[in-house]
Formats: C-alpha cells, structure tokens, sequence
C-alpha cells in the first residue's frame, strides 16, 4: 500500500499542474479568442446601444414597470431583475407567502385587464429572475393599457405584438413567446414617428 | 400536456438512441487504448503529460494502485481548488474584486467539485471570479468527469479479463478520455453556446440603462467554456446562481435541447461501451432499455403534475400549468424534462426551479437521486451504479432458480455480492441519517425557507442530491452556512468515494475469475425478463428504502396542496 501512495505523489502533483494549465487556462482564453473573433456581439452579451449607451440586452430580461410599457414577469432577482442575483423565489407549492404574493397581484392586474383569467406567467417569477421573455397571451393582455396609455390604436398595438411573436424551432423545440425588450423598444419607434 | 410537449420527449429520446452507438464506439476505442483520429493532433500533449509526471501508460495496475492513484489525484486536486478559492483576492482575473472566500465555504466547493457533485452553496456571479471559475472549477467539470468514466473502464475490464490481477492504468485512461473524448466535444458545444448568445468574455460585468432609465448591472464572465462541459461532464455547477435557467447560460431552446442531450450521451455511450467490452452488445442494450424505461415513467409523471398545475393558484384565478420558477421560453415541458434528466444523470443543473415544482413534480427529481442516479446516471457513475444492482439482481434470480448466478461470463459469489450491498447501503445511510441529524437541531433547521412538509422536503433534497452526487438543489434552503457546508461536504466525500472504493474492489475481484460460458440453465442477461428484473431490484431496494422520508415530505406536501392547506 505504502509504495502506491508513494508512487502516486509525483503524478498525482504534476498532472494537476499540467491539467490546471490545459483545462483552467489555454481553454477557457482559447474559448474566448475564438468567441471574440467569430461572435463578437454575442460573446459580449448581445448588448444593444443607443448613441452609444447601452440600453439592455437581447439575451437578459428587464423590469419594465412603468403602464407605457408591457410589463415584464415577478422577478426574485434582488430587487428585480437584478442582474448580478439571478435566482427564482423557490417558494414551494403550499407556501402560504406565494398565495398571497399571488393574490395580491391578481388583484391589481384584475382591475385593469380584459378577462377573468390571468396569464400564469404574469404573476409567477421566472427560475432566473431575468426572463427576456413573457407568452403572448400575457402579451395580448396588456394591449389594452399600452394603447390607451399611449394612445394608440388597439389594434396597431396587437398587431406589433403579432409580429412579435417567437414560434417553437421546427413546431415543438421551445414555446411561442414574446420578446419584451425588442416589443418595447419597437413601440417606443413606433411612437416617435408621427401616426401614419 | 401538450402533443408538442411528448414530441419533445420522443425527439429526444429518439436522438439520444442514435448517438448511444457511435458514442459507445468513440468510448470503447479509448477503453482499449486504440488510436483515434485526434491523436495526430493532441498525441504529442498526451505524451507530453505522461513524460513529465513520470508515467508509463502501459504499466498495468491492480485494482488497489488503480484506486490509491485515483484517490491520491483526487486530493490533489481538491488542495488545488480549496487553495485558488481561499486565495481569490490575491489571484487576477478578478474584475468584480471579489475577496476570498471563508474556509467552510472553499472546503465545501472543492469537494463539491472534486466529488463531480457540484453542488454550490455560493451565488456565482457574486462570489467568484473569472480565474476561480476556469482555474479552480472547470478543471474539476473534466477531470471529475473523467475520473468516473476511468472507474467505469475499471469495472468493464474487471467483468472482461479473464484470470488477471489487473484492471488498466489510471492516468492514461483519464487522461486519454479528457484529451480525445471530453475536451475536443467542448470545443464544439461550446463555439455553438457562444453563437446562440452564451457570453465569454473575461469582462465581469457591464452597466445597462434600460428603456425606462434605471441602471442595471449584468454579470458576464467566460461562461460558454464553463457551459459545455458543466454539462458534458454531468457536473451542474452554474457560472451563475441560477444555473442553466439564466438566460446567459441557457439562452434558446435549442441549447437547452443541446445541454440535455450533453447531459445523457455519454452515460448512454457508456451502456453500449460495456456490450462491446463484454463481448455481447444486448447486455449493453438491456441495461439501457431499463434506463430509458425509469426515464420515461419518471419525465411522465413530473410533466402531467407540472401540467395539471397547482390547484391554490386555480383558486386565485391562475388558470394552467404551474410557471412559478419556470422561464417562458422553456414553459412546461421542457422545464419538466430537464428536471427528470439532470436528476436522472447526476448532473444537477437546472433550468427551473426544483423547489417552486408541485410536490409530486418534485418527488421525482428527488427519487431519481435516491435511486442512485443509475437512471444513464453520471458519466461512469451511472454504468458502475447500475451494475452494482446488477449483481445484486443477478444474485436474486440465481437464488430464485437455485444455481450460482453468472453476469456476463464470471460468476457471482460472496465477495461481490457483499461489496454490491455495501456500496449501495451507503447512500440511504447517508441521506437519511444526515437528513435526521438536521431535521432535529436548530442549525439544521434554520435552513429551510419554505415551512411545513416542504421544508422538511428542502433538507432531505440537500442530503439526498449531495450524498448522490447530483448538486441540484430545492433552493430555498440557506444552505451557506457552517452547519450545511460541513455536513454537506463530509456527504458528498462519504457519497462518493465510499462507493467507489468497493466497485474497484469488486473489479479487481472479477478480472481474477475464470470465465464461465453460459448453460442451458445460466439466468439470460439479456432479454425482456432480465430488464424487468432490474427496474424490480432498482425500483424495490433503491426506492423502498425512501419511501417513509417521501411520505413525510412530498406526499404530505402534495395532500395539503390538494386540499388547499398553507404554511
């Protein structure tokens, strides 16, 4: 036993030294070369900037509160849709502080919307705290309040949000959802130019 | 459930069925120590490593030095990691300028790691910096990785040698399978991460103003290269806290269909890998075929309760499935399919939040672990699982026909069936054990955040996922604390290598044995009689064994939630 113990420490040393190298350096820069090079928008977090501030992110969810916008999903990330916390409530199903979050926002979104049934995904944190994304019925939800916010036409308003939609990779890879920060971003272009 | 949710579930079994082949193929070229078609390329490194650590690749070990050299390296490297985390502050490649990190915490990770568990106590994106996260964890992703799937070879040659005292060379099988097998597939997984939206910068953070004004700072970081072996390796340790549920982790579905199928192809490959090796590719089948059949019974059930939603929400005007925890671009089914294959393998990432599913959704992530993650399992951890309850199915049907049983050619006596039962005797003493030390002190019980059965659930899913290896968590629990570090460290040590040393022993036992053809009266182990054989011995000693512990978490939880009961 003694003379395997004895004959393991110089490979058991070197190896991690070599490996650490190979494994914990050449490839994660090599990686980052490569990404820089091919991928320069995405490897950077697929920002994107107005006059050259960056204004969010594609790939990661905002909190959009404010009624001109579509409003962006609960999150538990920090404050919200901090992007330095990600991380879901991991309220479990009897929870009665779930319950009641949830009521409370069904509440307040009651008041303003068209049916009795709420879209799930409107009052139920995301897993990361940072979904870019809410479903369309949620979408749809809220067309109502957008446009008269804004004084909009309903329908130019649903119709955006129709463009909008995401459909699942070849019919079942993924869900239709709608992506807040291009449907946001889109409305605010569509209200600086003058109705046509 | 949707019809576009079980054509989920089909096209990915159906994918995975087709790369169990030639993955097996691949794995079964460098259990033999054949050429492959990378050597011209990554020959001269392999060669390199040997020379200056001072190992002959040919040497062959007995299963003794295999496991000693094994467990020599493996504390290496834990030194190594414990080392980078405490000494963080001091090391570059630290643009966020965190600190190091506290003594129970470096311990806990670098045997989270080390034990191919991943599980994290800590937030990634607020405590640990680049360098950390490449220099002190992706090495353990592969090396962790390769580890299990050497002890896997170990076991194969032990089943296929005939009368000899050794079982391969250790560093050359892990080395062999880093360099030709997991590092060049990273490569490639991970350039596609990168173009789907995957960052991998060394910058740690950028500072947005988003369309309502408000400043938002987001985490970045090398994340595609940690990405594609976090889960290649099934190890699950997330760049960033909320796993493979951020979308800088897991940006489309389609990578999210690209991490689960990483997660299982190569325990898969691994299956027909020992057909090959054994001489007889149905044995690799037949234990495959019940794999995929626990599989698919477990990713039913955890879909339809996902489906059918939580019935206190119904109540509040929530109409459909339950979305607290999930992402929408992942919805329901593939929320729920990715739960069942990380708990399935011993991979551990998440794309959703285990602790929001509804309790039976639940129970089956945390019964896959209890099972010993031999459903496919973790790269190598999975197969030399499963054949564990091989032997000990083996062992129940010679009893049943009267004759001393055989498994693939070499009888099965005393010896073997003793080390099967205590290796599979440790987690349940594990898991249970510890789960009973914290459910009844008040360090233990200041960790859950949920109150009631569920937080019971909370602590028996830590345990359960440490002593399992799997690194998933019901997340809720405030596990960052002296108490669970330790008690959770010590698990996943205990979980790990207190299974291994008696598979090696059994290996080394097996490759001495004569090989016995079969008779007419030998137990086939292939063939319809032989799977349900094993998914019986799984299911009844795996499961049995938890299903009080089960009754007093998820099957409380569940009545209350049907009933409308809060805590």
């Amino acid at each position: 036993m003694d003379k395997d113990i004895i004959s393991s420490l110089r490979p058991a040393f070197v190896m991690t030294l070599l490996f650490a190298a190979l494994l914990g350096l050449v490839y994660p820069l090599a990686m980052t070369g490569i990404g820089q090079a091919l991928f320069p928008v995405q490897a950077n977090g697929s920002l994107v900037r107005d006059n050259g501030r960056v204004v969010g992110s594609t790939v990661v969810g905002q909190a959009f509160a404010s009624d001109r916008y579509f409003h962006s999903r609960p999150s538990a990330a920090g404050d919200g849709y901090d992007g330095l916390a990600s991380s879901g409530s991991n309220l479990g199903p009897t929870s009665r502080v779930l319950a009641e979050r949830v009521k409370a926002d069904v509440a307040r979104l009651s008041g303003t919307a068209p049916g009795p049934n709420v879209p799930p995904d409107l009052v139920t944190t995301s897993a990361s705290g940072l979904d870019p994304h809410i479903s369309p019925e949620a979408a749809f939800y809220q067309v109502d309040r957008v446009a008269r916010v804004r004084s909009l036409d309903p329908a130019s308003v649903r119709r955006i949000v129709e463009q909008a939609i995401e459909t699942p990779l070849l019919g079942f890879l993924g869900e239709p959802r709608v992506n807040l920060f291009k449907l946001n971003r889109r409305l605010d272009a569509l209200g600086a130019k003058p109705a046509a | 459930m949707t019809f576009q949710g079980w054509l989920l579930v089909a096209a990915f079994t159906g994918v995975l069925l087709l790369l169990a082949k030639p993955m097996g193929l691949w794995l079964f070229a460098l259990y033999e120590g054949r050429r492959t078609p990378l050597h011209p390329l990554l020959g001269p490194v392999e060669r390199g490593f040997y020379r200056l650590s001072g190992i002959d690749p040919a040497e062959e070990q007995g299963w003794r030095r295999y496991t000693v050299h094994m467990l020599i390296f493996n504390a290496a490297l834990l030194l190594f990691t414990y080392a980078v985390l405490r000494l963080q502050g001091m090391l570059p490649l630290n643009p966020l300028g965190f600190g190091g990190t506290s003594a129970d915490l470096a311990f806990n990770t670098a045997i989270s790691f080390t034990a191919n568990t991943n599980w994290q106590s800590y937030g990634g994106e607020s405590t640990m910096s680049n360098l950390s996260q490449m220099l002190g964890l992706t090495i353990h992703n592969f090396l962790s990785a390769a580890t299990g799937i050497a002890l896997a070879f170990a076991l194969f040659r032990g089943f296929a040698r005939r009368e000899m005292k050794t079982i391969g060379n250790f560093w050359a099988d892990m080395t062999r399978v880093t360099l030709y097998l997991l590092l060049p597939i990273c490569v490639v997984i991970a350039v596609f991460y990168i173009a789907s939206g995957v960052p991998q910068t060394l910058a740690g953070s950028v500072d947005v103003t988003t369309l309502e004004g408000v400043k938002q700072t987001l985490a970045l970081g090398p994340v595609a290269s940690q990405e594609a072996i976090k889960l290649l390796g099934t190890n699950g340790g997330g760049f960033f806290n909320a796993n493979s549920a951020h979308p800088f982790e897991n940006p489309t579905a389609l990578t999210n269909f690209v991490q689960m199928l990483s997660i299982f192809v190569i325990g898969t490959g691994l299956t027909y890998c020992f057909g090959k090796a054994v001489g007889d590719t149905r044995q690799g089948w037949a234990i495959l075929s019940a794999m995929m059949l626990l599989f698919l019974a477990g990713a039913a059930i955890t879909y339809w309760q996902e489906a059918a939603g939580n019935p206190v929400l119904h109540q509040l005007g929530v109409a459909g499935g339950n979305m607290e925890g999930k992402e929408v671009r992942f919805g329901i089914a593939q929320s729920a399919l990715f739960a069942v294959v990380t708990t399935a393998a011993s991979c551990g990432a998440v794309n959703a939040m285990h602790d929001s599913f509804t309790a039976l959704g639940g129970m089956i992530p945390l019964f896959n672990m209890q099972l010993g993650e031999v459903v496919v399992g973790g790269v190598g951890a999975g197969i030399y699982g499963f054949l564990l309850f091989a032997i000990l199915a083996i062992f129940v049907a010679g009893l049943m026909v009267g004759r001393t049983p055989e498994c693939a050619g070499k009888k099965i006596e005393a010896r073997e069936v003793k080390l099967a039962v205590l290796a599979i005797a440790v987690l349940p003493l594990v898991i249970l054990g510890f789960t009973a030390i914290a459910s009844v002190t008040g360090a233990g019980l200041a960790g859950p955040l949920n109150r009631g059965p569920h937080g019971f659930s909370e602590i028996l899913y830590a345990f359960t996922s440490a002593a399992a290896n799997n690194g998933s968590a019901f997340a809720g629990l405030s596990a960052n604390t002296p108490f669970y570090n330790g008690m959770l460290g010590v698990a996943m040590w205990i979980g790990r290598f207190f299974i291994i040393v008696p598979m090696l022993a059994i290996a080394g036992g097996l490759a001495e044995k004569k090989y016995t053809p079969p008779t007419a009266g030998s137990f086939p182990t292939t063939g319809p009689l032989w799977i349900g054989l094993l998914i019986g011995i799984v299911a009844i000693v795996g499961g049995l064994t938890f299903l009080p512990s089960l009754a007093l978490g998820p099957i409380a939880d569940h009545l209350a939630m049907m009933g409308g009961q809060l805590f």
